[in-house]
This record gives C-alpha cells, sequence and structure tokens, in this order.
C-alpha cells in the first residue's frame, strides 16, 4: 500500500470513539440550540464578524424551517435542543495492545487487509510511529504551497484566507437552500477548505486525511472546493475503515466552484457505524453536497455509499456554463435495518451541457434503499443531454429497492435517457460460481462486484480496491 | 395568464352548498343507503379540500386554474339532436351505446341493443333501482374516498354514469360504446359521471369510453371508474378523451383485477385544458396480466397528467406499460407512473416506458418513473426519455422530396404507432389515427432541427 495510503489511515485514528471512555474535561459548549451556542461556537474559533453574521443570519433562518418529511426514510424525530454543539478536540485514551480493541472491529480491519500496524494505528493503540506521518503531510503541503495551491482546514482557512471564504462560502449552497443545510451553516465546527488557482493541475490525489490539524471535523462539516480557470482536482473524502462515532446526527455541506474550464473530481467512502445487526444505532448521515460548472467545467461525483443508519444525499451538479459536464457514479449498499434515499440533481442551465448518472443500490436484509434523482433541464438550456441508469439489485425477500427519478423538462433540444432495472441476482450465476468451488457467499461479493465495476472504475485506485473489499464485508451475513 | 387569487375555503364551501342543493333535490332518494354513502364521502371531501402542488402527487400540477371558475352542478340532460351523436358513434357498435349529455343518461339517444340473459348494460340511476343489491355489494368499494378529494367529490354526488355487469362464462361479442357528451351551452357545470364495470368470471368484454364536447365552453368533468375484473375474465378497454380545449377532465379509474384476468386499456388524450387521470391497476391475485397503453398530445397551453400506479400485490403477475406523448407550444406533460412490487408479489414481471416528444421550447415534460419494490425475485424496468424527431430519418424523408411539414408529421405518426396499434377495435383505430393524422397537418411548424 502506498506511503500516501498509510497516512491516510494515520489520520483517521482519532475518529475512533468506540469503546474508549471519553475525557470529560473537555470544552463543550452547553447543551441545546440557540444564538449564545452560535456565538459560543464563533467565539471559540475567534471567528471574524462576517462569519459570525453568517452563522446567525443561517441560525435565524432554521428557526422558521421545518424538519424535511419527504424522503423515503424513517427514523425517530430528533430532538435538537438535546445534542451538543461543539466539543474541542479531545484527548483519547491510548490503548496498550490490540487485544483491548474491540474484536468485532479487529475481525473488519483484517478483510479489509489492514496491516497490523496500521490497526494498531487506527485503533488508538500506542504504536511506534512507523512513518512519521505529520513529515510525510507537510512535505506534501509543502509542494502544494509551490504550485499555489491552498489546502487547509476550514478554521485555518477562515483566518488565511477570509476574502475566498467570504466570496464562496455559502455561493452554492446558501443557507436558505434546506434545513440541514441551515443547522449546518450555523454551527459548522471544522471542515476543508482548497483552492486551486488558474491552470494548475494539482499534482496529488488531496484527501481530507493527510490534512492537519483535522482531527475533530466534528458532526457538522463543511466542505468548500474551488477550481480556477483551467485547473483541476482530485479529491478523496472518508475511508472504508469502519468508523464509530458517539454523535448520531451528522449533518454535512460540500459546495464545489469549478470555473471555466476547471474540473474537480470528488470521491467519497462512506461507511459510518449503520447500527447493529437489529437496527439500534448507528449515524444519522443527511449531508448536502452541490457544485457548480461554468462555462467549459466538469464536476464529477463518485459515492460508495455501505455505511450509515439512514443515508439522506443528493450530490448536486448545477450546469451554469456552456459546455459543461456533471456526472454521478454512486454505489449504495443497505444491509441489515439500514436505510439510505440517495441520488442527485443534475440541473442543466447552460447550453450543450451534458450530465451522465449512473447509480447502482444494492438491499440485503431488511434494509430499504431509495434513489432518488432530479434532471432538469432550463428553457435555454439547448441540447442539453442526459444518461441516467438506475439499477438496483435485491439480496433476499425482506428488503425494498425504489427508484424515484424526476425529469423536469423544458426545451425541446434536449435528449434524456432514463432507465432503472430492478433484479436479484441470478440463480444460474451462482450455481455457475457454486459449480467451480466457490461458495455461494464469495460469489456474491463476485457478482455484486461485478454490477459495481462501472461506477468502481471511476474511484482512484487504492480507493477501489479497498471499496471492493468493504462491499464484500457490508454484504457478509446476507445470504442464507 | 392572468392571476386570480383562489379562496380554497370558499371553494370548498360553494361545493359543499351545492351538496345540499342536491341532496333537496333527490327528494325520497335522501334516504337510501347510497345516499349515506354520499353524506360520508362529502365530509370526506371536506376535510381533505383540494390538493396543492405541496402534494407530491400534484407537484407539478396546479388546480388553481380549476378553482378559479365557478360550475354549476348539471341537473339534466340538455337537448342534443341526434344528427350530432351519429357521427361519434362506431358502425359496429352503433347498436350497443350509451349517451350521456353533460353527466346524465340519455335514453332517446341511446341505442341499447344486446340481449344477453342476465347482462346488464344500463345508467347507474336505473340500475340503483333496478339492480340495487348488484350495485350496492360494488359501488364505491374499490376507488379510494379516503385520501383522493375528486373521488370523495364524485362519490358525494354519486347519482348517474355507467353500469355494466357481466354474469360468470358470458362473452359479450359486440363491444360496446358509451359517450360523454357536454354541452356548455347554459353556462359552466360540472358533473361527476360515475361508472362501475363488473365481469365475471370466465367473461369477456370490450369497451370504448369516448368524452365529447360540443362548442369549446368551459365545464368541469369529475369522473370516477371502477372495473372488477374476476378470475380468468377480460376486458379491452379504450378511453378517448376529447374534450374543449376549455374544459377540465380529472378523472380516477380503479382497475381490480382477479386471478388469470387480463386487461387492456388505452387511453388516449387530445382535449382540456386541465387534465388528470389517475390510472390504478390493483393485481389482486396471481397469473393477472395488464397492458397499460397512453397517448398524450397537447398543444396551446393544455395541461395533461397521467398518473398511473400499478400494484402488484399477488406473485406470477405481469404488467406492462408504455405512454407517449407530444407536446407542442406551451402545453405541459406530466407522467407520474408508480409500480408497487409488494412482499408477496415474488416472479413479478413489471415493465414501464414513458416517451415523450418536445416540439416547442415553451413545452414542457415532467416525468416521474417511480419503482418501489420489496420482493427480491422480480424483473423490473422502467425507461423515460424526451427527446425530439431524429434528424436523420428526416432527412431521409427529406431528401425524397417530401416536404418538411409532411416529414415531420409521418415521423410523429409513427412514434405514436405502437400505442394506437393495441387498440383492438378496428373501428376505434382507424377513427384515432384519422383524428391523430389531422392534429399532425393542422400543426403550423414542424419544429426540427433542420433549419
Amino acid at each position: 500500500m502506498s506511503t500516501e495510503q498509510e497516512t491516510i489511515e494515520e489520520f483517521t485514528n482519532s475518529e475512533y470513539k468506540w469503546g474508549f471512555t471519553s475525557d470529560l474535561d473537555t470544552e463543550l459548549a452547553p447543551k441545546g440550540l440557540n444564538e449564545d451556542t452560535v456565538r459560543f461556537i464563533s467565539a471559540q474559533k475567534n471567528e471574524p464578524e462576517f462569519l459570525l453574521e453568517w452563522r446567525l443570519k443561517a441560525f435565524r433562518y432554521w428557526q422558521d424551517m421545518q424538519e424535511p418529511k419527504w424522503p423515503n426514510v424513517k427514523y425517530a424525530e430528533i430532538d435538537f435542543q438535546d445534542a451538543y454543539y461543539y466539543a474541542a478536540p479531545k484527548e483519547q485514551k491510548k490503548l496498550n495492545s490490540l487485544d483491548e480493541v474491540d474484536p468485532k472491529i479487529r475481525e473488519t480491519f483484517d478483510k479489509l487487509g489492514i496491516s497490523l500496524d496500521e490497526q494498531k494505528r487506527l485503533s488508538g493503540v500506542a504504536v511506534d510511529a512507523v512513518i512519521d506521518s505529520v513529515s510525510v503531510a507537510t512535505t506534501f503541503k509543502d509542494e502544494l504551497i509551490k504550485q499555489g495551491i491552498i489546502f487547509s482546514s476550514f478554521s485555518e482557512a477562515v483566518h488565511e484566507h477570509p476574502e475566498l471564504i467570504k466570496k464562496y462560502l455559502g455561493s452554492v449552497v446558501p443557507y436558505t437552500d434546506n434545513f440541514y443545510a441551515a443547522l449546518n451553516s450555523a454551527v459548522f465546527s471544522d471542515g476543508s477548505f482548497c483552492f486551486v488557482p488558474k491552470g494548475v493541475r494539482c499534482p496529488m490525489e488531496l484527501s481530507t486525511y493527510f490534512r492537519i490539524n483535522a482531527a475533530n471535523t466534528g458532526q457538522f462539516e463543511r466542505t468548500l472546493i474551488v477550481v480556477e480557470e483551467g485547473a483541476h482536482v482530485s479529491y478523496l473524502e472518508g475511508c472504508t475503515a469502519p468508523m464509530r462515532d458517539e454523535n448520531q446526527l451528522h449533518a454535512a455541506v460540500v459546495e464545489i466552484v469549478a470555473h471555466k474550464d476547471g474540473e474537480v473530481k470528488y470521491s467519497t467512502v462512506q461507511n459510518w457505524y449503520p447500527g447493529d445487526e437489529n437496527g439500534k444505532g448507528g449515524i444519522y448521515h443527511f449531508v448536502t453536497k452541490r457544485g457548480i460548472c461554468h462555462e467549459n467545467a466538469k464536476i464529477s461525483w463518485t459515492q460508495g455509499e455501505t455505511g450509515s443508519a439512514i443515508t439522506w444525499k443528493y450530490p448536486s451538479v448545477i450546469l451554469k456554463g456552456d459546455n459543461s459536464i456533471g456526472e454521478f457514479y454512486s454505489v449504495a449498499l443497505t444491509n441489515n435495518f439500514q436505510q439510505a434515499d440517495t441520488g442527485t440533481k443534475m440541473v442543466h442551465l447552460g447550453k450543450n451541457t451534458k450530465s451522465t448518472i449512473i447509480s447502482k443500490g444494492i438491499s440485503a436484509g431488511k434494509s430499504q434503499n431509495s434513489y432518488r434523482g432530479l434532471v432538469r433541464v432550463a428553457k435555454n438550456a439547448d441540447k442539453a443531454r442526459n444518461f441516467s441508469q438506475c439499477d438496483s439489485l435485491l439480496i433476499g425477500d425482506r428488503c425494498g429497492a425504489h427508484t424515484f427519478p424526476y425529469l423536469e423538462i423544458h426545451n425541446k433540444n434536449a435528449r434524456i435517457e432514463h432507465e432503472a432495472t430492478t433484479t436479484k441476482i441470478g440463480e444460474d450465476q451462482i450455481f455457475y460460481c457454486n459449480q467451480r468451488g466457490i461458495d455461494t457467499e464469495t460469489a456474491i461479493g463476485l457478482i455484486v462486484n461485478g454490477y459495481c465495476k462501472e461506477v468502481f472504475r471511476e474511484l482512484p485506485m487504492e480507493f477501489a480496491v479497498e471499496a471492493q473489499k468493504l462491499l464484500e464485508v457490508s454484504l457478509e451475513g446476507s445470504v442464507g | 395568464m392572468k392571476k386570480v387569487k383562489i379562496n380554497r375555503e370558499e371553494q370548498i364551501k360553494w361545493y359543499l352548498s351545492d351538496f345540499a342543493r342536491f341532496a333537496e333535490r333527490l327528494n325520497g332518494g335522501s334516504q337510501s343507503t347510497l345516499h349515506g354513502t354520499r353524506k360520508q364521502a362529502i365530509k370526506q371531501f371536506s376535510k381533505l379540500g383540494f390538493p396543492t402542488t405541496r402534494d407530491e402527487d400534484w407537484k407539478y400540477t396546479s388546480v388553481d386554474s380549476l378553482l378559479a371558475e365557478r360550475f354549476n352542478l348539471s341537473t339534466a340532460a340538455s337537448n342534443v339532436s341526434d344528427s350530432f351523436i351519429k357521427p361519434l358513434m362506431f358502425e359496429k357498435s352503433a347498436e350497443n351505446t350509451l349517451v350521456f349529455i353533460n353527466g346524465h343518461y340519455s335514453e332517446a339517444l341511446s341505442n341499447l341493443q344486446l340481449n344477453i340473459p342476465g347482462l346488464v348494460v344500463s345508467s347507474l340511476a336505473a340500475a340503483a333501482e333496478k339492480h340495487s343489491e348488484l350495485v350496492s355489494r360494488y359501488l364505491g368499494r374499490y376507488a379510494d374516498c379516503e385520501a383522493q378529494a375528486f373521488v370523495a367529490l364524485n362519490t358525494g354526488f354519486v347519482l348517474d354514469g355507467l353500469f355494466i355487469y357481466v354474469p360468470d362464462n358470458i362473452s359479450v361479442e359486440q363491444s360496446v360504446h358509451v359517450i360523454h357528451l357536454a354541452d356548455p351551452d347554459a353556462g359552466p357545470f360540472i358533473s361527476h359521471p360515475r361508472s362501475l364495470v363488473v365481469i365475471g368470471k370466465n367473461s369477456e368484454l370490450k369497451l370504448t369510453e369516448s368524452y365529447h364536447s360540443k362548442g369549446d365552453g368551459s365545464y368541469f368533468n369529475n369522473a370516477v371508474s371502477e372495473f372488477v375484473v374476476d378470475e380468468n375474465a377480460r376486458l379491452d378497454h379504450v378511453k378517448i378523451q376529447e374534450e374543449s380545449e376549455a374544459a377540465f377532465h380529472v378523472s380516477y379509474t380503479q382497475f381490480q383485477q382477479e386471478r388469470h384476468s387480463v386487461i387492456s386499456t388505452v387511453n388516449v388524450d387530445l382535449g382540456g385544458s386541465l387534465v388528470r387521470n389517475n390510472l390504478h391497476v390493483l393485481l389482486n391475485d396471481e397469473n393477472c396480466e395488464t397492458h397499460l397503453m397512453g397517448y398524450y398530445m397537447g398543444r396551446g397551453r393544455q395541461l395533461i397528467d397521467n398518473h398511473t400506479f400499478v400494484d402488484h400485490a399477488m406473485p406470477n403477475c405481469f404488467s406492462n406499460e408504455l405512454y407517449k406523448g407530444i407536446l407542442d407550444d406551451k402545453a405541459q406533460g406530466v407522467f407520474n407512473g408508480r409500480i408497487l412490487v409488494r412482499q408477496d408479489a415474488q416472479k413479478t414481471n413489471a415493465l414501464q416506458s414513458n416517451k415523450s416528444l418536445l416540439l416547442t421550447d415553451d413545452a414542457v415534460v415532467n416525468a416521474k418513473p417511480q419503482l418501489e419494490i420489496f420482493a427480491d425475485d422480480v424483473k423490473c424496468t422502467h425507461g423515460a426519455t424526451i427527446g425530439q424527431l431524429d434528424e436523420e430519418a428526416l432527412f431521409y424523408l427529406r431528401a425524397r422530396g417530401i416536404s418538411e411539414e409532411m416529414a415531420g408529421a409521418m415521423l410523429r405518426h409513427a412514434f405514436v404507432a405502437d400505442v394506437l396499434q393495441s387498440v383492438k377495435d378496428e373501428d376505434v383505430r382507424e377513427r384515432l389515427d384519422a383524428k391523430i393524422i389531422e392534429r399532425f397537418t393542422l400543426a403550423k411548424k414542424t419544429n426540427t432541427n433542420c433549419e
């Protein structure tokens, strides 16, 4: 595995809170949400006036909003006043050996093929540093700075580049956008900021996990990516190793601005704690992700969603400029009692705009998996082209797969194609594998991976390999 | 378009006062059990109110234009001359034709020669008296009064309409034609036609319904139809909607299918300013087969909304759905095709396809094909395409000396051919074909990319 990847893993360690006693001396904002909480968060981060104002505006707007009920998911009412909205980064207790780690997590590590050293680091066991990750990350950072690329935590960017934040924050996802975007705007804790200047091609894949100071991104993450004219970046978010977190609600916002001829490739693998086999616990993952494409620009979303009790996420592209391109590749897998309502929105505003949607949904166990997507072609979007393919695979007879595509076409030159299929894994396919000595569980893993190939192809190499293994692990126990 | 301020409360009150007047006119009829159903339905209607675009099911269709007008309840069939009805009839079914004027059965204009023992083909009002036991056994059992405001409204005013009862083991050879003619000369009216068709075990029925208008005035047809297709029975159904382009047409049709039954329904929408068709099919037992076809053609400011819902409740059923539309000028088309496969419905095979052609930049299509699958051993697909005529095909025709106009018309005609071909009755198919061609050649422009 590349050093890059190892560094990625290194920085995930602080997220594994499961099984550790949390330090009670950490600095917490008082429970509940009011203007004082917002001010407290802003003050803690020593934010400039404009940002506080913006947060407060968002908060006031949020107060008048209703929680959305339209997604095809069911969950208990969330009490927004019964939660902490700010916690300073905590020191966590070090474990002495791997034996103290939850055996289930260890088992998963083994299956994902994570080396012993990494396993130790991932689970917060004290180890001698094999690789000095901090220095590696610094080397990366130096190289980026040389090219004029800014890649830092959001709080850092607020202080170092307030003019950029002021210009772009909320420009794609305004705080008025939806309930959770407004909530995030009011109380976001931290996140990432990435800026690629004109004509620069980012020499490496940027990942949230080798960013310094990102240890505690918290539950309300905010990401802002801006590429200037002709610039290019590939950005990775998330990690394939199982993530445990004590916060149940995660409402993140991701904004992408791609200027003329710019290109952004955004890849996510999401594997938050999905709850146990009986549907207890698990993360609520309510995310707003949107990018705007100016002339000739391209934004591509690739996602692998396997975690979270509830996923509610629609990475979108606004194709504002002529000839711009939007892509969405997704694999969403739900097992046990997981529920996912995910898809995309492609809004064609410019002429000759193109979008492609490939969505593969896999439901197993007692889970519910929905694709919900919008393709909108505005009146002036001449010759807009869209191709959507949404396939669902059902494993077991207690799960559900649903498709809700919305096509709103206002232009006669648009060519829109949508197709969806729902099937189960063919018995003949499994039989064929069995015949060749492959057991049913492995066979299903094989078939599912083949089914998802179109999407995995779009993921960066290492990610793709891990995502495949992850699918196999997540599907475990869905047979028989 | 002028913006009219709409007071929904006022409108609901108006319909309720309409109901009070209606009940008074019923005289003795207000004591019947049927009237109990009416009262209950109207209560439900007042609770539901009219849908708004905030309702997911009415997201793209605003009923504001409908609520901006005030309609009077039509009380009786007006006088329409025989010569007006004659051309609407089909040669082969001329002897089995029922005519309804403004929702009321006109015995004088109808022609019923069918004479099969046990078979009942009559107006609902007459059947409610003569076959009250049959009517009350089926009426209102299938259409969803609870959640659908327009069904509740129709049920509140249920009085006249179509009633067909085919007993077991009867195959009705001749096809039955039902003409709904609107005559809005006396001012905007509302009618609530209700159809109830019951086909017994191993029986067969061919039915064509057509909606026409005399003149181009405004009126509101709020139709509800219930079809019960029993074991091993067959239904061939065609509905042609050719209302005036100032009219409102809201229909709700429920098909209830039992074991081994086969239905085929073709729904053609040509008229109406605001059209909303709800078509629900419940595959209530194993081995049912459903063919659902639709064609809609909008021009001017027409809004044509087709909501179909195929409910696969039981295993081993097959459904095939194809809806096609052509939208010109500032017309809007809405298609919402929902397929639900319930947990028990293993081995379901459900297909759906929706294709639309947009002829102008002001025309709009909103499509929402929707699959909800709860069983794993199924094959379900849906597809939706929106586009325009094939440039190459057009070029091919032009190269052979065919005018642009004609070439466009030919291609559009070819586009609808597969829907039309599913109309089995030759008479009906030819008439529809001629009508559609007429509309094509009438179109001023061809709107192609070959400028």
